[in-house]
């Protein structure tokens, strides 16, 4: 009659997730913060053209290369345009690249793993080697050569960063999805008459999918800062387009001058940003796999 | 491990100029061509062979040492990397030194004190320099260093043009200008390199400060350090020698991460500095279109990586005899 936990309800795993990631985030704080920024980011990615209170590609010569003040928050650049909407606006294509090239790789990477685990010989063989492949080459001096080789558009540096990505995608889910080939539900599931492919995606991949997530995200802020570096040096997004990287390309001149505002403020978001995947990725690895904590 | 990758990544580079857009020939014989003189451009560079027979004659022409030459400068390509190799080495192994002399040492005391201070200010200090994209360091140290502080040359290349380059041994500018006596040359060239280099030097010591707490930690907590502790010995014997030697392994694996990394900033921080080394050249090179220096500094970059990572298993051979045995 006093034993309350015999009568007690089990929790349903929905609830389990929710309580641990609230005691997650009661340990560490800084998730939290990490959260509440990347609301913001999101926001200003949905909302961006919306937000900013001025046209992000409008000049005005009476205002050029202002510092920071009243009414342009962030300052003006050499052609007097608001560097404050053009961060803001910028948010949405940086997100987009950052968002579509882990997409990519993480269907890419993580069927290519997958089956690599599951069926091993050949078909982890030549997914082993082009992965080793990839890894020979600095990952950035590849991602040049696969823009320069493929084209110069913002398509072929979702693409390049995807695949400079695939590697680590791979391996991680060619590692889980070999654990598990010889599990106890994928024998009961092959015994039941289940053809290999619906096994693979039926048992193996929904076991693979959260931590291939938390992955997706410790990748996003890497996504994030080699699509900015690769627009830097002039690759993808040309002017006057409102990118982060490009942004800081055309303020590099006037920094030297003392002219800080205009290489500031973007590269200040790009950092944050990044900081605040990489946060993310630490808290939502706590939440999903608690062992691999540091 | 070494011969695999270095096939893959010929095959790779191979590829990247038969996957050009559009038709390779049309692009290397100009926007003004004729079809006649496409055809004879496909003639000249093999285009109209299978491309197994183009795969033998890119072999041969690596073999013979020809990356082919570049549209805008007219100079074969393996020369312009050559001139410019020792600008880049110089910094990214400046760059390396920097950030293991001070990360190293950042991740040992902060091993030695977990929750301390000092702990917590390693971590934000990794997690930061993880967050910051390189270009975006370099130009803040620029600001604050030459344009407010004024205590940096302008950003702009090795040496200032009042200098001479000191007579070309190394390549190395510093160890140059040491080996013709010149200590003016040397300060020179030391001013301009310690702006980029600490960028470079930034960027890697997250990973390298990361790797030496964890590893010191596990270390640390290990049966033999309790031992060597209850024997008397002192602490610096057993942190230094005793723990630091063991926990030195995993460090050096992180070092071939930190490479790809390095090799791959050295091209942004090389172009914020205008810094005259390969990364420069192929940036110039790609935006004019000019696909020879590009395909020649990418597998220049990937062949440099390739023999690191074997330097770096070499090394780790050498520091713990066990693997040595098990090879």
């Amino acid at each position: 009659m006093t034993d309350t936990t015999a009568v007690a309800p089990r929790e349903s795993p929905l609830a389990q997730l929710l309580r641990h990631s609230r005691h997650v985030l009661a340990e560490n704080p800084v998730t939290g913060f990490a959260f509440a920024l990347f609301l913001l980011i999101l926001l200003a990615a949905l909302f961006g053209p919306q937000l900013a209170p001025y046209d992000p590609l409008a000049s005005n010569t009476a205002q050029t290369l202002k510092p920071p003040n009243a009414q342009h928050w962030f300052g003006t650049d050499q052609l007097g345009r608001d560097v404050f909407s053009r961060v803001i606006v910028a948010t949405r294509l940086d997100f987009f690249i950052a968002v579509a090239s882990v997409a990519l790789v993480f269907v890419m990477g993580g069927l290519a793993g997958v089956a690599a685990g599951f069926f091993g010989g050949w078909t982890d063989r030549i997914i082993g080697r082009i992965a080793d492949t990839i890894m020979a080459f600095p990952l950035f001096v590849l991602a040049m050569g696969i823009v320069a080789a493929l084209g110069n558009t913002v398509q072929n540096i979702v693409l390049a960063t995807a695949i400079v990505n695939f590697p680590l995608y791979a391996r991680i889910a060619r590692a889980e999805a070999n654990v598990r080939r010889e599990a106890g539900f994928v024998e009961a599931a092959r015994l039941s008459g289940n053809a290999d492919w619906r096994i693979l995606v039926g048992q193996i991949l929904p076991n693979v999918f959260p931590i291939l997530v938390v992955q997706m995200s410790l990748t996003m802020g890497y996504a994030i800062l080699n699509a900015a570096g690769l627009s830097f040096i002039g690759l993808g997004v040309r002017p006057p387009t409102p990118e982060w990287g490009i942004m800081v390309a055309e303020g590099a001149a006037f920094m030297v001058a003392g002219q800080w505002w205009n290489a500031f403020f973007p590269g200040a978001a790009l950092m944050l940003a990044v900081f605040c995947f990489n946060l993310l990725g630490d808290g939502l690895r706590d939440i999903v796999d608690p062992r691999r904590r540091t | 491990m070494a011969i695999p990758s270095l096939v893959g990544v010929v095959i790779v580079t191979f590829l990247l100029t038969r996957m050009l857009p559009g038709d390779p020939a049309a692009y290397f014989a100009g926007p003004a061509a004729t079809p006649q003189a496409i055809q004879e451009v496909r003639v000249k560079l093999g285009l109209d062979k299978p491309l197994a027979q183009q795969f033998g004659r890119y072999l041969l022409d690596l073999a013979h040492g020809n990356l082919g030459t570049s549209l805008t400068t007219g100079q074969p390509v393996v020369t312009e990397l050559r001139t410019r190799l020792p600008a880049s080495a110089e910094l990214t192994l400046l760059g390396l030194l920097l950030s293991i002399l001070i990360a190293v040492p950042l991740g040992i005391l902060a091993a030695t004190r977990p929750n301390s201070l000092l702990d917590h200010t390693c971590r934000l200090v990794s997690t930061a320099g993880v967050s910051l994209p390189v270009f975006f360091t370099g130009l803040i140290l620029i600001y604050v260093f030459y344009y407010l502080l004024g205590w940096a040359p302008a950003p702009l290349g090795r040496l200032d043009v009042f200098y001479l380059a000191p007579p070309q041994v190394t390549g190395f500018y510093l160890i140059d200008s040491l080996i013709a006596g010149d200590s003016q040359a040397f300060t020179a060239a030391l001013k301009q390199l310690v702006l980029p280099a600490l960028t470079l030097g930034v960027f890697s010591l997250a990973p390298i400060a990361r790797m030496t707490r964890a590893s010191m930690l596990a270390v640390l907590s290990s049966d033999f350090i309790r031992t060597a502790r209850a024997s008397g010995l002192s602490n610096w014997t057993v942190v230094i020698t005793y723990a630091f030697r063991n926990a030195m392994l995993p460090v050096i694996t992180t070092l071939g991460m930190v490479f790809s990394f390095l090799l791959g900033a050295n091209v942004l921080v090389e172009k914020v500095f205008a810094w005259p080394g390969i990364g420069s050249y192929a940036v110039e090179a790609l935006l004019a279109s000019d696909f020879a220096p590009v395909q020649g500094f990418v597998l220049t970059m990937a062949v440099m990586y390739v023999a690191l990572n074997l330097l770096i298993d070499i090394l780790y051979g050498l520091i713990d005899p066990r693997v040595r045995l098990e090879a």
